[in-house]
């Protein structure tokens, strides 16, 4: 029991501990966030070149995704 | 006796997780509390904007940043307020939180404003009020006491912040 209290002592000091990393971003701080370049999608225009040229080397459309028969023909 | 232990030992951890969350979150300001005094540099001309100076008045306090997508959508309205109610006593106060006068100045040109404009580099206004959300606005009534909150603006959002600025304006 005693041990296992350490155990617990333990993790909450380490939870603690943690909380002095964590920082409360302000919505009024969050113009960094909001730039384009912060985004976690690239915006639309990029990922369609970019889609464009890998199915060039693919050596057909869609070569991200659409499923087939096997034939070799899309 | 050893149950005790336990139920007292969860009672303190649990105290010690509130204490943290506590710690690091803030209440906004809600209606019914004195509006904090507020100064910052002016963006139009003049040197500084303080919302103490406009006590007698009704202020409809608007927090904005070049880079919140709502704002483009409350200037129209707040330009709106100001040509409609400005001659029956509502003062418009639009402060920037941008990091940099350029990105405001941008956002200007792109959205003119017929309202006072000021621009918190240093962010004192935006913590003294808490906001809850980009864009904020508050409506102070004569007395320097809140009377509404609006996070974020939808255009439905319009006709309530419009009733409320009238009920503040007719009051006193």
């Amino acid at each position: 029991m005693i041990a296992s209290r350490r155990v617990l002592l333990a993790a909450l000091a380490a939870v603690v501990a943690a909380c002095g990393g964590c920082a409360v971003v302000q919505p009024w701080e969050r113009g960094t966030l909001a730039k384009p370049s912060m985004a976690t999608v690239q915006p639309p225009h990029e990922t369609a070149q970019k889609l464009r040229t890998y199915n060039a080397k693919e050596g057909g459309a869609a070569a991200t995704g659409v499923g087939g028969g096997g034939c070799g023909c899309n | 006796m050893e149950a005790l232990r336990v139920v007292r030992w969860r009672v303190s951890a649990l105290a010690a997780v509130g204490a943290i969350a506590a710690a690091t979150s803030a209440w906004p300001l809600a209606r019914g509390e004195a509006a904090p005094p507020c100064t910052a540099p002016r963006l139009d001309g003049g040197r500084t904007i303080s919302v103490a100076d406009y006590r007698g008045k009704v202020v409809y306090l608007d927090f904005w940043a070049s880079w919140c997508a709502p704002c483009r959508e409350s200037f129209p309205f707040m330009n709106g307020l100001q040509r409609d109610l400005a001659g029956k006593g509502l003062e418009i106060i639009a402060i920037s939180v941008d990091k940099n006068e350029e990105d405001a100045r941008r956002f200007l040109a792109g959205h003119p404003a017929q309202f006072a404009l000021g621009l918190d580099t240093a962010a004192a206004c935006p913590a003294a009020y808490q906001l809850p959300g980009m864009p904020t606005s508050f409506l102070i009534d004569r007395a320097g006491v809140i009377r509404a909150v609006h996070a974020g603006f939808r255009s439905g959002d319009a006709a309530e912040i419009r009733r409320q600025v009238l009920e503040a304006l007719e009051r006193h």
